[in-house]
């Protein structure tokens, strides 16, 4: 006599069971496969939207270098802005490991002025600087339209203006060669700078060359700022020396910072906002999967005949079980695929708007599917255990 | 291999709620025997129909199927047991709607442990049995009641059960398709299968080798009493 043993189901049957079971009910399917989409769409989203503004701002720091440090002035000890002697340029250029130092010296009476004939107090809030004629080099900055200052222009009243200044005087692009009253006489427009993404400030400033401040509105040549571009490995060296050397009288009122710390703070800074909305993506998530969960339970009221059919053919508890495990591990799954896809979509269409490379990270889609398979298992569980515990002639005895 | 494939012994079965739906029934089946149960409504047929089918279990008495005593089986082995041996017609079919012929009778095969395509070929040459060579594809809602019914037996005879239980089979057709479902029944006996038929119709059961008839959860007449 044979010992009695139940078949087992072979994978491709629980599947197919299961995608038989979907198919029976498409509306319902899809409404339900899409709360889980939703939730793991948006977290998708959030993680990829988040890592991709991230790896564009590192991008950006290794294009313009994390070894930049400025020197600013401190507030002296009677609330002055402090200034630093001309003298240090050359004191900064002696250091071994320094490469490059350039500098710009504030005209604090200067304001600038699309035209004579504005009232002075319409100044704009512009800033109007003598600059080094290496202080684009050292900043990695570059010029919009026209040209930066040359040995020649530098003497002459000639500026060139910041991003967001050119914006505001109402300089575009056609309007070089153009006359702006700066400090009280014409100068001329020669070029526009593109944004100083490691110094924003200089965005709203006015730049002119450093003869020209001395011969033409009373520059005493102190400097406001030094910018040193150091060896790449000694930026924490000279970092520390450069207050004392830079102003030997007063180092404490010397105020030291690398401006690309404020570029790597800023992509620190979303991961707090990244979290919250992982967060609400993770409610999403969870609502999915009770939709899934009522899905099945409700399926399973549904098909107590088909269930009780399928006892009588001999199938076990265990491979009733098994097929509504696997049909809310599918649907599930449905509404997973679907968010990742949706999710990866939204990074490329949002990253490509804004200009950024695409950076979403293998575990995003991975921990997507897995958040999925698990929400779904959790669903599931139940509806197919009670599918599982239903007596075979109660079943049957709906039809 | 036992002469007997049916036996049941002082069986009874109660429900939650004191309804006594089967009491002290004795009765023996032999293998290919050809047997109509008849009786009122609520008289216990359907019960112990059920637990002839290991579908349900005796409250007292003890079952035996092929030799085997049910009362010792796990419900997986009962699954077993009627995955290999016990084939159901039922009075409303149970044909899952959307799928058609012949993939309902090849899901039957389902729990037997073979492949896609071998129940396919098993349920095709099933329903050429039954007269449906020209159905295959049509889904339950083109069909006819008699055809869903002749679909539901390839479905219970494809996998060539010891014993086949119908419940009211021709209770939801017209004559002329009830008629054609009894032949296919009297045939399947023919060739060698056991089969039991609930019915409510005296005539039908005329035809039967054997009537057992029951009321108020007893056996009550049986045209072939076992001996003992
Ligand atoms: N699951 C059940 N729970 C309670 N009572 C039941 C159940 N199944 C059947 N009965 C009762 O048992 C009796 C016999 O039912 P059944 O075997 O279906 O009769 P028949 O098939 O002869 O019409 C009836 O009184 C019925 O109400
Ligand atoms: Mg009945």
């Amino acid at each position: 006599m044979s010992t009695l043993q139940p078949a087992k189901l072979l994978a491709i049957d629980v599947v197919r069971l299961a995608a038989y079971g979907l198919t029976a009910r498409p509306l319902r399917v899809v409404l339900s496969a899409l709360g889980i989409a939703i939730g793991i769409a948006a977290m998708i989203a959030v993680v990829g939207i988040s890592t991709s503004s991230r790896a564009q701002l590192n991008q950006l720091l290794s294009e313009l270098g994390t070894n930049l440090l400025s020197a600013g002035p401190g507030k002296s000890m009677f609330g002055e802005a402090a200034t630093m002697p001309p003298e240090s340029i050359a004191m900064l250029g002696r250091i071994a490991e320094v490469e490059m130092v350039s500098a710009i010296g504030v005209l604090a009476d200067a304001r600038i002025y699309r035209s004579n004939r504005i009232p002075v107090s319409q100044s704009g809030g512009l800033a109007v600087y003598a600059a080094r004629l290496n202080l684009l080099e050292t900043l990695s900055a570059e010029v919009a339209v026209g040209s930066w200052l040359n040995e020649a222009t530098a003497n002459y009243p000639a500026v060139v203006l910041g991003a967001r200044a050119a914006a505001r005087l109402g300089i575009g692009r056609g309007l070089i060669g153009q006359q702006v009253w700066l400090g009280g006489r014409w100068f001329t427009v020669v070029g526009i700078l593109a944004p100083v993404s490691l110094v924003p400030m200089l965005d709203l400033s006015a730049l002119i060359g450093w003869p020209a401040g001395e011969r033409h509105l009373d520059f005493e040549g102190d400097i406001t700022t030094l910018y040193l571009r150091t060896a790449p490995d000694a930026v924490e060296a000279v970092r520390s020396i450069l207050a004392p050397s830079a102003n030997p009288k007063e180092p404490n009122e010397v105020d030291v910072s690398r401006p690309s710390d404020a570029l790597a703070a800023e992509a620190a800074a979303d991961v707090a906002f990244t979290g919250l909305l992982l967060g609400l993506g993770a409610v999403a998530l969870l609502v999915g999967g009770i939709g899934v969960a009522n899905t099945m339970v409700i399926s399973v009221l549904e098909r107590r005949a088909e269930i009780g059919l399928r006892r009588s053919q001999g199938a076990t508890r265990g491979h009733i079980r098994m097929q509504f495990f696997g049909e809310a591990l599918l649907l599930a799954l449905l509404g997973g695929g679907s968010g990742v896809l949706i999710g990866a979509l939204v990074t490329i269409g949002y990253a490509h708007v804004m200009g950024w490379p695409v950076d979403i990270p293998l575990w995003v889609p991975a921990g997507g599917m897995a958040a999925t398979l698990l929400i779904g298992g959790i669903a599931g569980l139940y509806p197919a255990i009670r599918a599982a515990r239903l007596a075979p002639t109660e079943a049957l005895s709906v039809g | 291999m036992t002469a007997t494939i049916v036996s049941l012994r002082n069986v009874s079965r109660g429900f939650a709620g004191g309804v006594l739906a089967l009491r002290d029934v004795s009765l023996e089946i032999g293998r290919g025997e050809l047997v109509a149960i008849v009786g009122p409504s609520g008289s216990g047929k359907s019960t112990m129909l059920n637990i002839i089918g290991t579908l349900d279990r005796a409250s007292a008495g003890t079952v035996e199927i092929d030799g085997l005593a049910v009362e010792n089986l796990k419900d997986s082995q009962l699954s077993a047991l009627r995955a290999r041996h016990i084939g159901f017609v039922f009075q409303h079919f149970h044909l899952s709607p959307g799928v058609s012929a012949l993939d309902n009778v090849a899901d039957g095969l389902l729990y037997t442990g073979t492949g896609l395509r071998e129940r396919r070929e098993r349920a095709e040459a099933a329903l050429c049995e039954v007269g449906l060579a020209h159905r295959l594809d049509h889904r339950p809602h083109q069909l006819s009641g008699g055809e869903k019914q002749r679909t539901a037996i390839a479905r219970a005879l494809a996998r060539r059960p010891l014993l086949l239980l119908a419940d009211e089979p021709t209770g939801a057709l017209d004559s002329t398709s009830g008629e054609g479902v009894v032949q296919l029944l009297l045939g399947l006996h023919r060739a060698g299968t056991a089969v039991v038929v609930i019915t409510h119709d005296r005539d039908l059961a005329a035809r039967f080798d054997r009537q057992a008839a029951m009321r108020d959860g007893q056996l009550v007449e049986d045209t072939r009493r076992s001996i003992r």
